[in-house]
């Protein structure tokens, strides 16, 4: 079975001070039918920019430098604006962190649903508004057909994620990128959000890469996770491997300093240092400034080690399980 | 010993109608202003050397309760005893020595420090209007740095040219440098990276051994106040709904909504799992439901729960909770 989503070497950079910042640095990943990937990574690690150079949403001065977006056997990358428009909201679509600002404040939702199904589908007005309805009756809002005319300021936060996950699955896309969505919730709120999404996605068979900070959301939600770390993908896998063997040091500090029932009154593992920006990224592996197993070697960049589909970029990995 | 008590305490915020707006409302032209009733009669001790986790979601009055206990917002009624005494009648000295010794460390650090002033003038203002500083800031200054993990080498440049993690450091030394005996963080890490946060909740464990500080931890982060705290208060729409040491209440949570909070609480688990949720929202505060706040969300509320409030009641050696349930047993 060929990948749903196939990226290849992608590079999305921004012009500054006269040489170009790479933000998104060689990644690859792909993403089957049906599949949820977990995009892990600290601000600034390039995972949202990643999420967006596959939407074709990366404002200029930036852009995709290189690299290949296969989605469904076409490359993204290289697609026409008008490819790109019909692409998206119909097949891949994306939730973003604040629904405060993807939702129009002086539109009624409803407006703003049927606009979204009339852009791709050639439907009459009373057929569009059922639908709407029905997607927000999915999604656990109350009373949908009155809601339809309410606007987003009437509603509270976590229903406004609600009526924007409603809108990102009107059109049943293959592929939902969700970035943060649940990151500015409460915890009841979010695990009610996250249990919609994923009974929604599971019907529909969406594939989902959802781009977070946050291990252990994604270690129950995702199949596979790829850890992002100053621009680059330096370890991925399925979810069990990573997470209980971690063999990049990065992906293995980022484990343990989430503070966890058994850590309780001890101190946290901590990665020394900050990140650093991407202006004085470390030539060859950009982790090694704050790796305690960084030596000579890794002033090279290291390549993908281990199998196709489990692999990480180190030169000293880590082999035994975390304990 | 208990360094600071809380006693019945309640806020209220509203507008106050000015007197065209008051005779409206007599003659029922107007209806009065909403008031929110952001804490309803809490009680909290916080003994010394203790670290007290104040756990909610949003809009639960836990900020509200932090700033109340860090000095910096009246209370509408009740009382507040600092080292057993009433902190409303303490006057001069004894007065800015209790003010003093209980700060807070907010959230974001961004907007607490003054971008107009570099690092060293940050954290030595304070201690210069109260002359802590005998001779010169500098010493002094970089001893609170250094305390707080900041390389006192970088102390001329303004907070726009740190990182989150460095002007969270940097925010710490200033409300260290008063030498504070109690220390309100509201929400101090929920802005930091995981490995950053790693970093500045090991300085806050550090500074509790070296200085012996007393900690009241606002969060909404399960996670965190269980690696921190001794105590955890949990708050649903203004009142405590349960307290217990943090193991106790980890292991055996009493009250409805603290049993539905813990199931939350993420962890990392591989594999995958279903997500469910207690239903429905938060009401709004300008509109608690009667009796116990939480009867619409709960799946054991009776008929009772609508109209009476529960107390508060020892259910355990230390452990608190205010359930109508605890009764039937």
């Amino acid at each position: 079975m060929t990948a749903l989503l196939d990226v290849r070497d992608l590079v999305t950079v921004f012009p500054s001070g006269g040489r170009d910042l790479r933000a998104v640095d060689e990644v690859s990943f792909s993403v089957n039918r049906g599949e949820v990937l977990g995009l892990v990574g600290e601000s600034g690690s390039g995972k949202s920019v990643t999420g967006f150079s596959l939407m074709g949403l990366v404002d200029a001065p930036g852009r995709i430098a290189s690299g290949q977006i296969l989605f469904d056997g076409d490359d993204l990358a290289k697609a026409s604006p008008e490819a790109m428009r019909s692409l998206r909201g119909r097949r891949i679509a994306m939730v973003f962190q604040d629904p405060m600002m993807t939702l129009n404040p002086v539109l009624r939702i409803g407006t703003q649903m049927t606009e979204t199904l009339h852009a791709h589908e050639r439907i009459g007005k009373p057929e569009a508004r059922a639908r709407a309805r029905d997607a927000l009756a999915q999604v656990g809002i109350p009373s949908p057909e009155e809601r339809l005319d309410a606007y987003p300021h009437e509603f509270s936060g976590g229903m406004r994620q609600r009526v924007a996950i409603a809108i990102a699955l009107l059109h049943r896309p293959d592929l939902i990128i969700a970035d943060e969505p649940t990151t500015a919730l409460d915890v009841t709120i979010q695990s009610q959000i996250i249990s919609e999404f994923q009974a929604l996605t599971e019907r529909q068979g969406t594939a989902v890469i959802w781009i977070t900070h946050d291990l252990a959301i994604v270690s129950g939600l995702a199949d596979r996770i790829a850890v992002m770390y100053g621009g680059r993908i330096v370890e991925t896998g399925p979810i069990a491997e990573v997470l209980t063997a971690p063999k990049h040091p990065y992906t293995r500090g980022l484990i343990r300093s989430v503070p966890s029932e058994n850590s309780r009154g001890a101190r946290l593992a901590q990665i020394p240092g900050v990140t650093p920006s991407l202006a004085h990224m470390p030539q060859g592996c950009a982790f090694r400034s704050r790796c305690q197993r960084a030596d000579a070697a890794c002033a090279q960049r290291p390549g993908a080690y281990g199998s196709d589909s489990c692999w990480h970029r180190c030169f000293h990995p880590h082999e035994e399980a975390l304990t | 010993m208990t360094l600071l008590s809380l006693e019945g305490i309640t806020r209220r915020f509203g507008s106050t109608p000015d007197l065209a707006a008051r005779i409206a409302i007599r003659l029922g032209a107007a209806k009065p202003p909403p008031v929110v009733q952001a804490l309803d009669g809490v009680s909290l001790d916080i003994a010394e050397g203790e670290v007290v986790g104040l756990v909610g979601e949003s809009g639960c009055g836990k900020s509200t309760l932090g700033r109340i206990a860090a000095g910096i917002l009246p209370a509408s009624e009740g009382t507040i005893r600092w080292k057993g005494r009433d902190r409303a009648t303490l006057q001069g000295r004894a007065r800015r020595d209790a003010e003093l010794a209980a700060q807070m460390i907010f959230q974001n650090p961004m907007a607490a420090l003054n971008p107009r002033m570099n690092v060293e003038a940050l954290v030595a203002e304070a201690p210069q209007i109260h002359g802590m500083i005998s001779g010169g800031k500098g010493a002094y200054v970089d001893d609170y740095l250094r305390k707080a993990g900041f390389d006192p080498e970088m102390k001329r440049r303004y907070p726009h040219q740190f990182s989150g993690g460095q002007r969270a450091r940097a925010n710490i030394a200033r409300a260290l440098a008063v030498q504070p005996e109690f220390l309100v963080c509201d929400e101090s890490v929920a802005a930091l990276d995981v490995s950053i946060q790693a970093q500045i909740l090991n300085l806050f464990m550090d500074l509790r051994e070296q200085l012996g500080l007393t900690y009241l931890f606002v969060s909404h982060d399960l996670g965190v106040v269980e690696h921190i705290s001794d105590r955890v208060a949990i708050m649903y729409l203004g009142r405590i709904v349960e307290e217990a040491p943090v193991a106790e209440v980890f292991a055996r949570p009493n009250h409805p909504y603290t049993q539905q909070l813990l199931a939350e609480v993420p962890r990392i688990r591989p594999g995958k799992r279903r997500f469910s949720a207690v239903k429905g929202e938060l009401p709004s505060p300008l509109n608690p439901p009667k009796g116990c706040h939480f009867h619409p969300r709960c799946a054991f509320a009776t008929e009772r729960c609508r109209i009476e409030v529960p107390k508060m009641r020892q259910i355990a050696p230390g452990h608190r909770s205010a359930c109508h349930l605890n009764d039937v047993a």
